[in-house]
């Protein structure tokens, strides 16, 4: 990887650069929760200052973005008893992503090798995929951070380029040949050793002021072997089947298809929307049969998706660890928690 | 020196290939031709893909299923209940159960449905050349298994004995009654049973695992070892069935079951129909025994 050192003033110049020939999303603040904490999304921005690079955690991933709640998959033009489908992909310029975390940066890595990688790649993702420019940013964890646990605590792959705060300068490490080409255009200098020192120095910093834990070791054989316990009977009843998890989640991905008709019943829609599996009808086919009802199966099949299911077929969780799923949840069940208590064999 | 960042498009080229992009959204326009009512709750509808050339490509194997889709209405999966050597004119038995497939006993002949696939694994028809096959069906688990029938018929002189042991709960709800004599006279052994009577029922009453045992009675030691089983039906069915298949020592490689999920997309993307750790679109809807042991709530 290429590295270079930034004076603060500089970024602001990267994003007028970027800014000028196409959109930018990146954290804001947009108000206060009951504690009095700034609440922080992802917005589009016009102006540098509305960016806030020292964001703990958005409420919401930036999936929005790239894997709208609701997207038009297909349209279809009724003449009588015939049709004419019409697919659109929706992405017809690139967008800037200018602040996202490490764990949102591999939660797209994450969800690359299914919607991407796997058969059946999907347009509506990659559409919109292909055409992000990525800044990270770096982070200080907040109580519900895990993500080091969940090995996405550093980005590797997958964004463009990666600020990190040194105090007076910004520590840059470049990952595509756009990036270095727009970094041409501003002053940069070569890193000196102190910079890495320092840079090492934040890192480590940075690792040791994680509170939340999960210990994944072996937890794909765990859970196999807890599958009937008791404990997610436990977890079960107290959760109430709201979806909210999936909903904050930055690599939740299952949805549903349905199909609407205009009211001239000329034209009629395709639309995927997101879902989530703890949901009731998540599982219940044509005729009634539901084959999670209970909500304990559900909470369970979530947990066996994320943390074995997709580490079997992906050799990754599909957990980054953001905690927005633990922060969201009304009945105050998070991953930490969940794992340790399959792992002890009690609450 | 770039000034902004450049757009990389998609291409929207319509294709069928698992690896493009543009196959995920890409649909056969069909042709209902015709539609013939089984029972008061069931229809077999006729459907062809209009394009001759796509229709000849429309390559399957019996197990394989396809989403259909009535514009404005709904997509749903439909296990394909015919002969794979029919191709892109394929035959699906459909039961009034939900709002597409109540629509769909609605419409008349003519009609344009859309048609995305085949997916998913099949039976594996060829392995199974020289060896006996259990073909064993409740209720609606019919529809998926007429495929592997039809195969079955058509070559004929490739496998061993077989047998259809077929329940139903009624006898007014089995399923292609004008096929059972083309079957018998095929030499394939056919075994009915209905939980319940009607009036002139003179067959036998009773389980499907009843119809099965009396299979096992007269049947020798070593004909299981040299059996393929094929089991489909409702969830409450498989455990029976594959538990008495297991005790006769058929090997769990050469079980084969076809499962039901609900699904929305029929490519490992909605995950609707994810047991264990695999979708039942991608790796299934058949799956070996083995492979449903080692799966979290399969069966």
């Amino acid at each position: 990887m290429i590295f270079r050192i930034i004076k603060k003033e500089e970024l602001e110049k990267l994003f007028e650069l970027l800014a000028s020939g196409s959109r930018v999303i990146g954290p804001v603040e947009t108000g206060h929760d009951r504690n009095s904490d700034p609440i922080y999304e992802f917005s589009e921005v016009s102006n540098f200052s509305e960016i806030r690079l020292d964001h703990t955690m958005t409420k919401l991933p930036a999936k929005k973005y790239f894997l709208p709640y609701k997207e038009d998959l297909a349209a279809f033009h009724m003449k009588g008893r015939d049709w004419d489908k019409s697919v659109d992909y929706h992405c017809d310029s690139p967008s800037v992503f200018f602040g996202l975390h490490a764990c949102d940066i591999n939660a797209f890595n994450r969800l690359d090798k299914v919607l991407l990688g796997s058969s059946y790649p999907m347009p509506y993702y990659a559409a919109k995929r292909k055409n992000m420019f990525i800044v990270g940013v770096d982070c200080v964890p907040g109580p519900y951070c895990f993500c080091r646990s969940m090995g996405a605590d550093t980005a590797l792959q997958g964004f463009d380029l990666f600020v990190t705060d040194l105090g007076k300068t910004y520590f840059i490490e470049i990952l595509s040949d756009t990036a270095f080409n727009f970094l041409k255009r501003i002053k940069t200098s070569e890193p000196v050793e102190a910079d890495h020192v320092r840079y090492m120095d934040i890192v480590s910093k940075k690792n040791m002021k994680f509170e939340a834990h999960v210990d994944t070791t072996d937890l794909t054989k765990i859970l196999d072997m807890e599958f009937q316990s008791d404990i997610w009977k436990y977890w079960g009843d107290k959760c109430l089947a709201c979806g909210t998890c999936a909903n904050v989640c930055p690599t939740c991905y299952c949805y549903s298809v349905e199909e609407t008709v205009s009211l001239d019943l000329q034209s009629a829609k395709k639309t995927r929307q997101l879902y989530s599996c703890n949901i009731i009808d998540f599982a219940e086919v044509s005729g009634g049969h539901n084959f999670r009802p209970e909500r304990q199966t559900r909470l369970k099949y979530r947990y066996y998706h994320k943390h074995r299911g997709f580490v079997e077929a992906y050799e990754d969780s599909l957990c980054v660890g953001c905690g927005r799923c633990g922060e969201a949840c009304l009945a105050d069940i998070t991953v930490p928690k969940v794992i340790s208590s399959v792992r002890g064999g009690a609450v | 020196m770039e000034t902004r960042l450049a757009y990389t498009p998609i291409s929207g080229e319509r294709s069928h290939r698992k690896t493009d992009l543009a196959a995920f959204e890409s649909s056969y326009k069909a042709e209902i031709t015709s539609i013939h009512r089984l029972t008061d709750h069931e229809n077999l509808y006729r459907i062809q893909i209009v394009d001759q050339p796509e229709r000849e490509r429309f390559d399957f194997m019996p197990g394989q299923f396809l989403m259909l889709e009535l514009p404005g209405i709904g997509e749903a999966p439909f296990s394909i209940s015919s002969s794979p050597s029919r191709k892109g004119d394929v035959e699906l038995c459909i039961r009034k159960a939900g709002s597409l497939t109540n629509f769909m006993a609605k419409l008349e002949r003519g009609t344009y449905v859309g048609i995305r696939g085949p997916f998913g694994a099949g039976f594996p028809m060829e392995k199974m050349y020289g060896q006996n096959v259990l073909l064993i069906a409740g209720g609606l688990g019919l529809a998926a298994l007429r495929s592997p029938i039809s195969y079955v018929q058509e070559n004929r002189n490739r496998f061993n004995s077989v047998d259809i042991i077929y329940g139903a709960k009624v006898p007014s709800q089995l399923l292609f009654t004008y096929q059972y004599d083309m079957w018998r006279a095929d030499d394939i052994r056919l075994s009915i049973i209905v939980e319940k009577a009607e009036a002139s029922w003179t067959g036998k009453t009773g389980l499907i695992t009843k119809a099965l045992e009396d299979i096992f009675a007269i049947s020798r030691e070593e004909f299981f070892q040299d059996t393929y089983a094929i089991v489909c039906g409702p969830p409450v069915m498989f455990k029976f069935v594959c538990n008495m298949l297991r005790q006769r020592d058929v090997p769990m490689q050469k079980m084969f079951v076809s499962l039901e999920r609900r699904m929305h997309c029929g490519m490992g993307k909605c995950c609707r129909c994810n047991v264990g750790s695999t979708y039942t679109c991608l790796s299934g809807p058949v799956f070996d025994y083995w492979t449903v042991m080692n799966l979290k709530e399969a069966i």
